[in-house]
Order: structure tokens, then C-alpha cells, then sequence
């Protein structure tokens, strides 16, 4: 039996080993094991909360797995341990694992309802960008001007994720999280987001935004976000609700530039729109 | 038919026991229809294991080298309803059949006939659902979950599937029902309700749960259905409805649904840690109200299932505190089960060693569960891989666990014989083992912002996409050995004595093994009784 | 069969037809949901959005100058291509108290005569209990000759109770030709 269990251990010890030796893959993730703390005032909110949980429940681990353990260990009839039968109830033990959790529970609860508040709170939003989901694409559409664009798998990722492509999705830069338009946000701004969707649900997800919102027809949902004036750059997330066949396929990425790159952008965007204006009517008729 | 001339009641069994296949198609006795059940769940097992790693191979690098997304999809979706309907819930109702009229003193469940159509009803509900993969446009592609206004996008699929929902919760209920009326009505004399083993009691509980939210689930999916073919908006927007709504009608019924499939694991736990540990359950009454509690609580925390529809301040937090509720009383469960073991005399049998695993971890599947609860938090989970890692830490260990637990547990009972332990123990240990390494690098999966129901992933993700399908793999096929220790045990085992571990309490062990036909012919008496409640 | 068996067959078939009754309640139940959903909604301030659809019996009162909220108009087509559908302003201050009316214009463009309807939705969707519409094209199907193009009001009210977080709402409408299979 325990030769057994030494030959399994020793063979998957192996097969791990064999993994981690293996040809590196365009970028290693064995490190991503937890959640990012992202690049908004909201998403290290919610990363705090995240890590304060966790850490009570290695708390709360140690004492009930440690207790578990030392049963196992101190009470072994093969060590000669003589069960105590008598022992079979005890109000007030069963009085404080009763109340414990409660107190424990309400320490949780406190700071996340404040960090919900704080997400509530949509107020002194500067701009708003619909959100219009499709299957399978997502529509940008800058409220108060013309602008508006969809958004859909980058090529690259679109020829190799065909079945059976030929393609090593390891030679394609970020494969699957990658897009023809990125959405362009403007950094240290509080922008709004209109989510909504034309045909199934979808959700809108970036993980380092710290939020996810369901797109549902018919429907018009709510969300903001606040990235930190010196984080531009780019960032990546994924369509987060079954929403069909290429539901794995509709990546969202955002570009985060500065107010004044991203005052440049709009302007010339808008510019664009006006020139490529053959057709008088605008807003949702785009398409 | 050897012989009419009998002169004990205990040995009456082989009397109107019929033979061939008769014996079992117009069967009306429990242990045959439990056996019959549990073969079922055990077939239906190996079906959605099959799925699952199909899903898994797809999954084991990025790219897609063996299934269209749409096929995938199909996966995902058959995959839970199998394994939810078809495996889970179907061997429940199987151990329920095999010893609940042995623990209360009865010689048989209450309703025999409805037994049996409620049995029968099994097959040909999952003929009609496995059918699906093979008509134009596919299998249910929507997710088990079945949002509208995705899962009307369906083919020919779609009434098969709501035909074969109805057929497997009438077949749910019909056995809630049996099982009520023969806990309510069928204790022997002197077995009193707070005598009741607690395996009896859960699946009480469980019943009651059923009957409450089976029929939810067959009304939110006739809607679809009617939406569908019959020009009703329940859940179309274009017609005034909301596909929000079929979210909190599904989850309505959905949150319970997963408590009737642990509740009973916790009342099987509560049978073996005490035996193994060679002393009474601690806290047997608390138990009970535990149960209860948790049963009730799983009414109002629906509504955590969704919290990225977007609601309201007032219900988010509502929902959030609802849910972060019932880890009090699942708590007061593992505590009491860690006080059973303190003081004990402990020996680690197979059965012992699955409840353990139970123990420890169910406890994790809690703790992601309760990081779930967190709202803000959970708009980062949500969908994610997280969620995927939570409901297996629950089902997996938990549920599925609590099953073959049960099976080592009670098989000696059943058949009369002993199985190989040492085989068995190897089967815990691969299962063990192979259960973390699959299920375990999910969260940090989830964790990292891999979405759930995709068929192919962006590359950061390889590695431990890779480790959770060899886990996979290896648990689909350690699981091989649970039939064919079981078959050994039936054909070649040493017989096993009527009660079968020294220290085993309770009214099937004073049944002679194997378990006499009918259970109790005559009831058990007041001595026997006594002997046997020491829980 | 002796007494106590045949006593004991009838308690169980009476508790069994009791249970099944509750089963139908539960069947029952599950459709009542849908009304109460409703219900739910009103109570729990979820908003129903349902009541956008209805006209408000609420007056306009004094209005409250001191607050100020942007109302922003957002105009969804289903069918892309078939219709022109927009608002004609992108947003409004508006004060608490104060009925406004904002206006909206369609054209038919699917070459025959048509009804279409529309389908109120507001965010954050608990402000739906403090957004009162007086008179709205989405009460009624609209019918449309063939390229008829026509402006159709909404008027409304903002509640004078409307939380304090809130600067800004959105009221959207998803514009559904009937003539047109949608959703599935
Ligand atoms: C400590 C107790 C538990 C808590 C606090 C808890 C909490 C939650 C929460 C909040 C979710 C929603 C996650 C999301 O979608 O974002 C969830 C999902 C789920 N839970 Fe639990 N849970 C607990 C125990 C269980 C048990 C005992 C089971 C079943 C045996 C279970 C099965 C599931 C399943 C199947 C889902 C996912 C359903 C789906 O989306 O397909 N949970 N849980
Ligand atoms: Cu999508
Ligand atoms: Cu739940």
C-alpha cells in the first residue's frame, strides 16, 4: 500500500518536473496565481477585500485543517487511544463555534459593504462610452459624438484558433486577447460605461478594471471606471458570460493614454467620422 | 422459487422474489430499485466523465486541436446535466432506497409502485437527452443553466431537452415524496424522529427542498419552451419580458438544488466518522437544526448566482449577507464532526478515509465559497475559473466523496460479502491526490482572468490549464477501479458479518448480511432499537 | 391482509397525494413568480423597469432648483439597417420636480408599412421608482406608414426624492419591429 502511494508520488512528482522543464511557452504563466491588483482606484479596493477574505480564511484553515490534523494524529487507535463515548455534546462549545463565525462574518461584511457603496457611487462621471455586445463583438460608441466602431478578434488569433489551424498559438502575440479597435479611455478620468447587448447575454470584463458587467438585451446596465492617471497603457479582458458558439472569441482590449493623447484621438476620430459622412443618419444606425 | 415451506420471517425473502428480467423492470422492492438506481447513477457517471474529458483534452494546450466550439459548448452544458440529474442525484435517491427503510425499522419505502415508475422514468429521460448529440444542430449548446435568450437559440435539441427536464424532476420528486411518506409513516415503533440516523434525516430534509423546487424549474423551463414555440414573452424583451427573470426563477430553484445534492453527503459523514471513530456523533441534536437551518437559508441567497446583472445597493448587500449566513451553520457541521474525532479510537478504513477527505475538502469548496459571497469581490469571480473550482470543491469532493463513501461504507450490508480494502484504499488515494491536482490550479485559473465556458485560451494560461487536465485525466480513470471493486466484491468477497465494522451503530447492522429482501418484516424491538440508536 | 396494514396503505397514499398537491403549489408557484417578480422589484427597489412602460400618475410639484441631473437618451435598433432611430438631443439638465419633454425621431427604411415598439430601459436601474413618465411613445405600439419619418415625445419627471448619489440617468429605448423576428 505505502509503495504504492510512493511509486504514484514519485511518478507525478516526475510528470511535474517534466512540465516545468519543458520548452518555454511564449510567456510562462506558473506565476499567475492570484488576482491582479489592477490599475483602477476600485480594482485595488477589491483586491484588498480579496486578500483580507483569504487571509481569515487561512485563519480559520489553520484552526479547524490544525484540529482535523491533530485528531487524526493524537487519537489513532493503532496508538492505543480509547474512545471517551461519553463525550457527545457540549452547549457551550457549540454556543462559541456558533457565535465566533457570526463576529468573524461580521468583519467581513463591514468593509465590503463600504467598498459596495463605493462602487454604487457613479457620481461626476466625464464620459460616457456605450457598450453594445454582440455575437461576437463588441461595439464602441462615444455618447455626444459620432463616433462609434466595432471591435473583434485580431486577425492573427482569428486564423489560428481554427480547428486543428496549424498555427502554434505560441507564435501569436496574445493570442485570443487581441482586437482590431481597441476601446481608447483616457487615464485619471471617471468614465461611464453603458452596457448592453443586441442578441444574447454577454458581460464586459477586464480583470484589471476590477469589474465585470452583464450585457443583457434590452437592458441598459451601468458601470465606471477610474484608472490611475499613471497607468496608460494597454489592458485585456474577455467576454465573461456563455453567449454562444465564438463565445471565447471576443477578447476586449483598452487603451489607456493620457487626457491629451486621448483629447488627439478623439478629435481626429471625430474628424474622420465627418469626412466619411455620406449618409446623414448617425447614432444607431451605425453599424 | 426453491421452496414455499419457510419457517422464519427473516428468511421469508426468497418467497416473492421474482426472477429474470421481470425482477426488475416490475420491481417494487427498495433494494432492488436502489441497486438498480445506483448502477444508473454509476453508468451515468462514466457518460458525463467521458464528456468532461473531452472538455479537459480540449483544454489541454491552447489552440484548438479536436472539437468545434459549438460541440464544446454542447460539452459543457450536457456534462452538468448529466452529471447533476444523472449522476449525483439519481445515486442519492439510490441510497435512500437501500437504507432508509433498513435504518427506520420498515420493511419496505411506503410507495413501492411509485418506486418503481419513478425509477423508470430515469432511462428514458436520459435516452431523450443524450439523443440531443445526435440531431441536426446539436446538443443544448446554452450552458446547464439554460439562459435565455441563448439557450432558444437551439435546434431541434431544445424540446428534448425541456422534455427530458420535466421527465427527470417528475422522476426527482416522485422519489422526495417516497421518501417522506416512508420516514413520516414507516418508523418502527419507539424509533422517534430525534432517533432517526442522520442520513435519514438530511434526506428528509432534501425532500422537502425537492418538492419545494423541482416544480420551480419544470414552470421556468415550460416558460421557455412556450417562449419558444407558442409566441409568449415570459423572457424576450421585444414582448415586455425580462431575461433577468428567468436568472431568479432558475436560481430560485438552483441555490437549493445544490443543497439537495450535499445534504445527504452530510448525513452519510455523520454515519461513518462516528463509526470509525468508535464513538457517538457530537452535537446529534445541533446537527439536526444545522440541517434545517441550512435548508431554509438556501431559499434567500439565490440572487449570489448574479450579482454582475446589475442590482441594486439594498440587494446586493442583502444577498451577500444572506449567503455569508449559511457558513455559520455549515460551520457548527465540521465543528461537530471534528469533536466526533477528538477522543476517539480512530481507525482509517476506505470509508473513513473518503469522509475525511470530505472533511477537508468540502472546508476549501466553503472558504471559496465564501470569498464568493463577496460581492465586489465576486464581480472579479464571477464566470471566471474560480467558480468552476468552488462547485467541484463542493461536488467532487463533497457530494461524489459522501457517494462512494457510502458505497465502501455500506457494500458489506448489501452484498454480504467484504470488497478488497487495500484496492480501495488505492482507489482513495489516486482519487485524492488526482482531485487537487485538478481541480485545485482552477482557481488560480479563475484567479488570473481565464473566463468558464471556453473552449480555447489565451497562452499565459497553458500551464496550469495543462496540469488540470493530466489531474483530469488521472481521476476519470482511477475511478475505473470503484466498478470493478465492486464486482470483485460481489462475485469473490469473504463474507462479512451483520455488522460488518466493529463498531457500526445502527438498524441495518442488526439485519443479517446481506439484508434480507424485505428489511423488517417484523419490527425491530425496543431493545434493538436502542441498540441501535447510539448514534 | 391484516387491519393495521390496510390502515397503514391509506395514511401512506393520503400523505402521498398531500405531498403531490404541494408539488402543484410548487408548479403553481413558479409562475406566480412572474407577477411577483414585479412585485419584487417595486419592493426591493430593483427597479421595475416594467413600470417605465406606463404612464405615471405623479404631477409635476415644486421644483427643486438647487439640483441639477443630466438625462441621457440612448436609442437601440435590433434590426440595424431597417430603421433610423435616434434621439434628437443627447442629453438634458433637468431639476427634480420639473416636467421636461425630450423627443425622439424614427423613420420606416424596411420598404412597407410596419408597427414597431418600444421598449423602455433606464440605468441605474433602481431610479426607475424615481423617473415618472407622463406621456411616452413606448405606452403604445407605433405604427409607421412606408418611410414615414416622425418625431414622438416622452415626458417626464424626475422624482424630487431621487438618492443623492445619483448625478446622472439614462433612459434607453430598444426599438423592436414587429414585423421582424427577433431574439431567437
Ligand atoms: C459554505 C457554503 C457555500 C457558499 C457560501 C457558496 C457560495 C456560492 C456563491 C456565492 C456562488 C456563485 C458564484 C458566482 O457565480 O459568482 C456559488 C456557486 C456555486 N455553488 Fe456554492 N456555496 C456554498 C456551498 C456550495 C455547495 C454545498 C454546493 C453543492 C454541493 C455548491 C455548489 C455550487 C454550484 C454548482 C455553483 C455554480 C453554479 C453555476 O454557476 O453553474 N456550493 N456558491
Ligand atoms: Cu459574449
Ligand atoms: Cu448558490
Amino acid at each position: 500500500m505505502i509503495r504504492t502511494i510512493q511509486r504514484s508520488g514519485t511518478a507525478f512528482a516526475a510528470v511535474v518536473l517534466a512540465l516545468l522543464a519543458a520548452p518555454a511557452h511564449a510567456e510562462s504563466g506558473w506565476h499567475l496565481l492570484n488576482m491582479p491588483v489592477g490599475v483602477t482606484e476600485l480594482s485595488k479596493k477589491i483586491y484588498g477585500l480579496h486578500m483580507m477574505i483569504f487571509w481569515w480564511c487561512v485563519a480559520i484553515g489553520i484552526v479547524v485543517f490544525g484540529w482535523m490534523i491533530w485528531a487524526i494524529v493524537a487519537f489513532r487507535k493503532s496508538k492505543g487511544a480509547v474512545a471517551n463515548t461519553a463525550m457527545v455534546h457540549s452547549t457551550k462549545a457549540e454556543i462559541i463555534w456558533t457565535l465566533i463565525p457570526v463576529a468573524i462574518l461580521v468583519a467581513m461584511a463591514v468593509p465590503s459593504a463600504r467598498v459596495l457603496i463605493d462602487i454604487e457611487d457613479a457620481r461626476n462621471t466625464e464620459l460616457t462610452i456605450k457598450v453594445t455586445a454582440y455575437q461576437w463583438k463588441w461595439q464602441y460608441q462615444y455618447l455626444g459624438t459620432d463616433v462609434a466602431y466595432f471591435s473583434t478578434l485580431a486577425h492573427e488569433s482569428n486564423s489560428a484558433r481554427e480547428l486543428q489551424s496549424g498555427i502554434d498559438p505560441a507564435t501569436v502575440p496574445n493570442y485570443l486577447l487581441d482586437v482590431d479597435n481597441p476601446l481608447v479611455v483616457p487615464a485619471g478620468v471617471k468614465v461611464r460605461l453603458l452596457v448592453t447587448a443586441q442578441d444574447v447575454i454577454h458581460s464586459w470584463w477586464v480583470p484589471e478594471f476590477g469589474m465585470k458587467k452583464d450585457a443583457i438585451p434590452g437592458l441598459v446596465n451601468e458601470m465606471w471606471f477610474k484608472v490611475d492617471a499613471d497607468k496608460t497603457g494597454r489592458y485585456r479582458g474577455q467576454c465573461a458570460e456563455l453567449c454562444g458558439r465564438d463565445h471565447g472569441f471576443m477578447p476586449i482590449v483598452v487603451d489607456v493614454m493620457s487626457r491629451e493623447d486621448f483629447d488627439a484621438w478623439l478629435t481626429a476620430r471625430k474628424a474622420a467620422v465627418k469626412q466619411a459622412a455620406a449618409a446623414p443618419s448617425t447614432s444607431a444606425t451605425i453599424s | 422459487m426453491a421452496t414455499h415451506a419457510h419457517t422464519d420471517a427473516v428468511h421469508d425473502d426468497h418467497d416473492h422474489k421474482p426472477h429474470g428480467w421481470r425482477r426488475w423492470v416490475f420491481s417494487t422492492n427498495h433494494k432492488d430499485i436502489g441497486t438498480m438506481y445506483l448502477v444508473f447513477a454509476c453508468t451515468m457517471f462514466f457518460v458525463g466523465g467521458t464528456m468532461a474529458l473531452i472538455i479537459r483534452a480540449e483544454l489541454f494546450e491552447p489552440g484548438l486541436q479536436f472539437v468545434d466550439p459549438q460541440f464544446f459548448n454542447s460539452m459543457t452544458a450536457m456534462h452538468a446535466l448529466v452529471m447533476i440529474f444523472g449522476a449525483i442525484m439519481p445515486a442519492w435517491v439510490g441510497l435512500a432506497n437501500w437504507l432508509i427503510p433498513m435504518q427506520i425499522g420498515a420493511p419496505d419505502m411506503a410507495l413501492p409502485r411509485l418506486n418503481n415508475l419513478s425509477f423508470w422514468i430515469l432511462p428514458f429521460a436520459f435516452m431523450l437527452l443524450l439523443g440531443t448529440l445526435f440531431v441536426p444542430g446539436g446538443a443544448p449548446a446554452g450552458g446547464w443553466t439554460m439562459y435565455p435568450p441563448l439557450a432558444l437559440q437551439a435546434g431541434d435539441s431544445f424540446p428534448m431537452m425541456i422534455f427530458a427536464i420535466h421527465l427527470m424532476g417528475a422522476s426527482s420528486i416522485l422519489g422526495a415524496i417516497n421518501v417522506v411518506v416512508t420516514v413520516m409513516n414507516m418508523r418502527a415503533p419507539g424509533m422517534n424522529l430525534l432517533k432517526m440516523p442522520l442520513f435519514v434525516w438530511t434526506w428528509l430534509i432534501t425532500a422537502y427542498l425537492l418538492v419545494a423546487v423541482m416544480p420551480v424549474l419544470a414552470g421556468a423551463v415550460t416558460m421557455l419552451l412556450t417562449d419558444h414555440y407558442f409566441g409568449t414573452s415570459f423572457f424576450a424583451a421585444s414582448g415586455g419580458g425580462d431575461p433577468v427573470m428567468f436568472q431568479h426563477i432558475f436560481w430560485f430553484f438552483g441555490h437549493p438544488e445544490v443543497y439537495i445534492m450535499i445534504l445527504p453527503a452530510f448525513g452519510v459523514v455523520s454515519e461513518i466518522i462516528p463509526t470509525f471513530s468508535r464513538k457517538p456523533l457530537f452535537g446529534y441534536e445541533s446537527m439536526v437544526y444545522a440541517t434545517a437551518a441550512i435548508g431554509f437559508l438556501s431559499f434567500i441567497v439565490w440572487a449570489h448566482h448574479m450579482f454582475t446583472v446589475g442590482m441594486p445597493l439594498a440587494g446586493q448587500l442583502f444577498f451577500m449577507l444572506a449567503t455569508m449566513l449559511i457558513s455559520v451553520p455549515t460551520g457548527v457541521k465540521i465543528f461537530n464532526w471534528c469533536a466526533t474525532m477528538t477522543r476517539g479510537s480512530l481507525t482509517f478504513e476506505p470509508p473513513m478515509l473518503f469522509a475525511l477527505a470530505f472533511l477537508f475538502l468540502f472546508t476549501i469548496g466553503g472558504f471559496s465559497g465564501l470569498m464568493l459571497a463577496i460581492v465586489p469581490a465576486d464581480f472579479q469571480y464571477q464566470d471566471s475559473y474560480f467558480v468552476v473550482a468552488h462547485f467541484h470543491y463542493v461536488l467532487v469532493p463533497g457530494s461524489l466523496f459522501a457517494i462512494v463513501g457510502a458505497v465502501y461504507y455500506w457494500l458489506p450490508k448489501w452484498v454480504g460479502r467484504m470488497y478488497d480494502q487495500k484496492l480501495a484504499k488505492v482507489h482513495f488515494w489516486l482519487s485524492a491526490i488526482f482531485v487537487n491536482v485538478l481541480f485545485f490550479p482552477q482557481h488560480f485559473l479563475g484567479l488570473a482572468g481565464m473566463p468558464r465556458r471556453i473552449p480555447d485560451y489565451a497562452t499565459q494560461f497553458a500551464d496550469w490549464n495543462m496540469v488540470s487536465s493530466i489531474g483530469a485525466f488521472g481521476f476519470g480513470f482511477s475511478q475505473l477501479l470503484l466498478p470493478y471493486i465492486i464486482i470483485k466484491c460481489v462475485k469473490s468477497g469473504a463474507p462479512a458479518p451483520a455488522r460488518a465494522w466493529d463498531s457500526a451503530h445502527g438498524l441495518e447492522w442488526e439485519l443479517p448480511s446481506p439484508a434480507p429482501f424485505h428489511s423488517w418484516e417484523t419490527p425491530p424491538s425496543a431493545a434493538v432499537i436502542a441498540r441501535g440508536a447510539e448514534h | 391482509m391484516s387491519e393495521p396494514r390496510e390502515e397503514l396503505r391509506r395514511a401512506n397514499a393520503r400523505l402521498g397525494a398531500r405531498l403531490g398537491l404541494m408539488t402543484l403549489g410548487s408548479f403553481a408557484f413558479g409562475f406566480a413568480l412572474v407577477p411577483l417578480y414585479d412585485v419584487f422589484c417595486t419592493i426591493t427597489g430593483f427597479g421595475n423597469q416594467k413600470a417605465l412602460a406606463q404612464a405615471s400618475a405623479v404631477v409635476p410639484e415644486v421644483e427643486d432648483d438647487s439640483r441639477t441631473v443630466t438625462v441621457e437618451f440612448v436609442a437601440e435598433l435590433p434590426t440595424v439597417g431597417n430603421w433610423v432611430f435616434r434621439p434628437v438631443q443627447g442629453s438634458m439638465q433637468v431639476h427634480p420636480g420639473k416636467l421636461y419633454q425630450a423627443d425622439f425621431i424614427a423613420k420606416n427604411l424596411t420598404g412597407h408599412d410596419t408597427v414597431a415598439q418600444a421598449v423602455p430601459s433606464i440605468a441605474p436601474g433602481n431610479v426607475a421608482g424615481y423617473f415618472h413618465k407622463t406621456e411616452c411613445f413606448c405606452f403604445t405600439p407605433q405604427k409607421f406608414s412606408k418611410d414615414e419619418e416622425r418625431v414622438m415625445p416622452v415626458r417626464f419627471i424626475v422624482d424630487r426624492a431621487l438618492p443623492k448619489h445619483l448625478d446622472r440617468i439614462t433612459l434607453a429605448y430598444t426599438f423592436y419591429d414587429q414585423s421582424i423576428g427577433t431574439g431567437s
